[in-house]
């Protein structure tokens, strides 16, 4: 039910429409104090042109820029409608992001008004204020510690919210006019994203780019106002941003927000989401999670979890896209099913999941095909805040491990001689924010240079590789490239990340950054004694562990000629989980290869120069580094 | 996270008002054994006080006597201007006392929520059978003390473990569940015993942020004892050391870090 118009162009469009047209349906959801509390449409309408009205008196502009640090709040997608109402442009920030990191995008942007979550939040912006002159409101959401704020920018959301009701029933006419003066050429967002080397850029998107994107997504698995999705992830991240924001207004579905992060889990069995999205890590963590629970299970509990998911694999994934099965072996997947797939799947929350997305160049083909195999319709996508990030999906029926599916409807895909990939779409962001030097480099000739590299197989899929920047060669030719890698690594329950290296080298080496929680319940049922994370990571017995399983896929690539030599022959646990609190990680979670490369050059060289040990500075004791045994092609061939 | 340095008194919540509890000369003995020796102190309205002390100097005892615990053989104590006489717990919680344990007193196998339910006890006036047939007043009760409970589970962002039986939680979490049953009762003061007993840093930090925002936030009394000097010293308005059962300083924290006899009673000069 994607509403079709070409007069609703702008998102306060459509919030009308929904508004007048169905307000009684359920908008946004909201677990407060133990209980699911519903905002409408009408609601959600109501509370927004108020809020409009007030902001407006606040001196707020077309065109001018507003932030959000918070969590998925109600309010806080209110406060989006009330600024896109007057045709501002919505900032989202991280809100896990220190004081230092929010300053240059407020600076560069020139927010005049801020939402801001809790205390915390506006702690941080207290902080950086002087700094920001352009800084004229700060709005906070929860009031708890706050009646000793006597800054006079600081308002909190409720008088806010007071005063734009009593001001709105004589600006009407006024509200109704600021609608009509939107259009879809209008900038609606600056997403700030950190590359690489973690400087932040403003992604620039417009109404329409936005919109556009989204139908097309939207009407690939049929998206209709009775779906409901769970707003977990962080608003500033725009795959968020899209789900819990510009596909609830163009398809009229409701999102849910959790009471917190702890309980997201328990959130989600309650509310039983139909279109999910889930970044890899939160996929991993789950296949984790539920190996480490089935172990804890008793001895025959754990042989049909084992024998079901054995058939799980051959059988799942091929029902789920409807091919053909022998019929001689439905009825073993329906027992299957009614034994184990079925409760597994109540227990993770996704029993009345229709569609499900992750990002296909980070994910493990085996994490991607537990989900598949239990009948859970996960599926991949590939797409950046620069692409409008729907760009190539999966559709049904159609859906390979290795490839993240077909480019969405208009969009067009071409690749440069060194396999670069280069979109051109209606969703492409218009600019980087005060950046044109950035934005020639990026978008030449109407193309978008998405620095990834890749290649359309012979169906028509797109298959993303690496990023172009990490794609290199071994000595003797090998083609290296350090995802696919990493992500076969990544697949096993005990490894949380992987880092390989071997660009211009003999061989592939790689840092491990191990699962604790994995790792430490597989300690204690060997009862190995560990005071903590850094003594487990260097215990021999986790070393033989982790090089087992390193083995176990480097077996997978001897059997393939021409990857024989990537396989991993050295490589270092690292005492410390990666985080993104010292930049390891960005803040949805993937790693940075520049700055732990940087941080760790002295372990990966000392890899290379064949020592057993090294120490790297002084506070912390020695890395052990170990070798892992490796298979020629032939010897695979034997063992198979 | 949490900023423990400067507290900023002058900024409250709830301005530090007259006493609300004077206690006059009261002494305890065990038989022979003298635990608590003429002690005389007060507590105003919205202060947070703390009773320090080594190890067995008194502290439990003390609070025990203000509980109604423990009879004093000899003195008196006055409550909201009032002689307290013939003091029991049960009348000290009707009167607005709420207590938590040195060693978590918390029913192990039920979930925080229901614990944090059986701290709304006094505030239910239904009767048995009103509960057991549901009748309106026990329905219009249970919502309302459900909501109470529910606005203290935000307030301890405990939310996750709201089902939780408490049995399975660390010991940080069993204590903060442990002052959200108290803050059910909604007290007026709030007698805390060693509440960071036992806690590393982290939880220690926590305990302290939410026993300020307790008082900022609902203006509750707090008397806490503790024997860690430098959380109270942060924390605390006011400080009544107890030495053998008598009181050897009373003040605010900086007088009575200056008070030589405090220093000797933690450093260990012979008496």
């Amino acid at each position: 039910m994607v509403i079709d118009n070409v007069e609703t162009d702008t998102f306060s469009k459509f919030l009308i429409h929904h508004s007048k047209t169905r307000g009684e349906h359920p908008a946004i959801r909201e677990k407060s104090r133990g209980i699911w509390r519903t905002t409408t449409w009408r609601g959600l309408a109501d509370e927004a042109g108020s809020l409009a009205c007030a902001l407006h008196a606040k001196g707020l502009q077309r065109g001018g820029h507003v932030a959000f640090v918070g969590d998925n709040r109600p309010r806080l997608y209110v406060a989006m409608c009330a600024t896109h109402w007057l045709g501002a442009v919505t900032v989202p920030l991280y809100r896990d992001a220190t004081a230092k990191e929010m300053l240059s995008p407020i600076q560069s942007a020139e927010v005049t008004h801020i939402f801001a979550e809790d205390q915390e939040q506006v702690d941080k912006l207290l902080e950086i204020l002087p700094q920001c002159p352009s800084i004229r409101f700060i709005v906070y959401d929860k009031d708890r510690g706050m009646r000793h704020y006597k800054q006079p920018q600081v308002i909190s959301y409720e008088e806010l919210l007071r005063q734009g009701r009593e001001a709105e029933p004589l600006k009407r006419d006024f509200l109704q006019a600021e609608i009509n003066r939107g259009a879809g050429q209008d900038v609606a967002s600056v997403f700030f994203t950190a590359d690489e080397t973690g400087l932040a850029k403003g992604v620039v998107l417009t109404h329409s780019a936005l919109i556009s994107r989204a139908r097309a997504a939207a009407s690939v698995d049929d998206l209709n106002d009775a779906d409901v999705a769970l707003a977990y992830l962080p608003p500033a991240w725009i795959g968020q941003n899209l789900f819990s924001y510009v596909q609830p207004m163009i398809v009229g579905y409701c999102v849910c927000c959790p009471e917190s992060a702890e309980t997201m889990l328990a959130d989600l069995r309650e509310i039983g989401p139909t279109y999910f999205l889930a970044p890899p890590r939160v996929l991993e963590s789950i296949v984790t999670q539920a190996s480490i629970r089935m172990e804890g299970a008793s001895g025959w509990r754990r042989g049909l979890y084992k024998s079901s998911m054995a058939m799980a694999r051959w059988l799942g994934p091929r029902i789920l896209s409807g091919e053909g099965v022998f019929i001689g072996f439905r009825p073993f997947y329906a027992l299957g099913n009614l034994l184990v797939y079925a409760p597994l799947r109540g227990v993770l929350g996704m029993s009345r999941v229709r569609v499900a997305y992750t990002f296909g160049e980070n994910v493990s083909p085996k994490v991607f095909m537990f989900f598949r195999s239990i009948g859970i319709n996960l599926k991949q996508l590939y797409g950046s805040a620069e692409s409008g990030f729907f760009v190539a999906m999966q559709r049904n029926g159609e859906v390979k491990p290795d490839t993240v599916g077909k480019p969405v409807e208009g969009v067009e895909v071409k690749f440069t001689p060194e396999c670069e990939i280069l979109v051109r779409s209606p969703g492409l962001f218009r600019e980087y924010h005060n950046d044109t030097q950035a934005t020639a480099l990026a978008i030449r000739d109407g193309w978008l240079h998405t620095g990834d590299a890749g290649y359309l197989d012979d169906d028509g899929h797109l298959r993303v590789v690496d990023r172009l920047q990490n794609v290199g060669a071994l000595h003797d030719g090998t083609l290296f490239t350090p995802k696919p890698l990493e992500n076969r690594i990544k697949a096993s329950p005990y490894i949380a990340e992987a880092v390989v290296f071997g660009d211009g080298r003999d061989t592939v080496c790689a840092l491990i950054d191990i699962d604790a929680a994995a790792i430490g319940n597989w300690a204690d049922k060997k009862n190995i004694s560990y005071t903590g994370h850094a003594d487990l990571a260097s215990r021999d017995e986790v070393y033989a562990l982790v090089a087992d399983e390193i083995a176990k896929m480097s077996a997978q690539l001897a059997s393939d000629p021409v990857l024989a030599n990537a396989q991993v022959r050295r490589f270092v646990i690292l005492h410390k989980e990666l985080d993104p609190e010292d930049g390891m990680l960005t803040h949805m979670g993937a790693v940075r290869r520049d700055v732990v490369s940087k941080r760790y050059k002295a372990l990966v060289e000392a890899m290379y120069e064949g020592h057993s040990s090294v120490n790297i500075d002084a506070e912390t004791s020695d890395f052990i580094i170990r070798d892992v045994p490796t298979l020629t092609p032939m010897q695979s061939k034997r063992a198979a | 996270m949490m900023d423990m340095t400067p507290l900023q008194i002058s900024e409250r919540g709830f301005a530090i008002g007259q006493p609300i509890l004077e206690l006059n000369e009261i002494s305890l003995r065990f038989g022979g054994v003298k635990a608590l020796t003429s002690i005389s102190f007060d507590v105003r309205q919205h202060e947070v006080r703390a009773i320090i002390g080594p190890n067995g100097a008194g502290k439990s005892s003390m609070l025990n006597v203000i509980n109604g615990i423990y009879r004093p053989q000899e003195g008196s104590i006055n409550y909201q201007g009032k002689p307290l006489a013939n003091m029991t717990p049960t009348r000290a919680a009707r009167m607005g006392i709420s207590r938590t344990f040195q060693n978590i007193a918390l029913f192990k196998g039920m979930s925080v929520l229901d614990n944090l339910m059986a701290g709304r006890y006094l505030r239910t006036h239904a009767g048995f059978l009103e509960v057991a047939l549901q009748l309106p007043r026990a329905r219009r009760e249970e919502n309302e003390n459900r909501e109470a409970v529910e606005e203290i589970i935000e307030f301890l962002e405990i939310e996750h473990i709201r089902k939780t039986p408490v049995a399975r939680l660390p010991y940080g979490l069993q204590k903060r569940v442990e002052l959200g049953r108290a803050l059910a009762a909604e007290p007026k003061i709030l007698l805390l015993d060693e509440p960071m007993a036992g806690m590393n840093i982290e939880e220690k930090q926590d305990m302290c942020r939410f026993i300020l925002d307790v008082n900022d936030h609902y203006g509750t009394t707090v008397v806490l004892i503790e024997h860690d000097m430098g959380v109270v010293m942060d924390i605390s308005d006011r400080v009544v050391v107890l030495d053998y059962g008598k009181k050897i300083g009373d003040g605010t924290p900086n007088e009575v870090r200056s008070n030589q006899d405090v220093i000797d009673a933690y450093l260990g000069v012979a008496h």
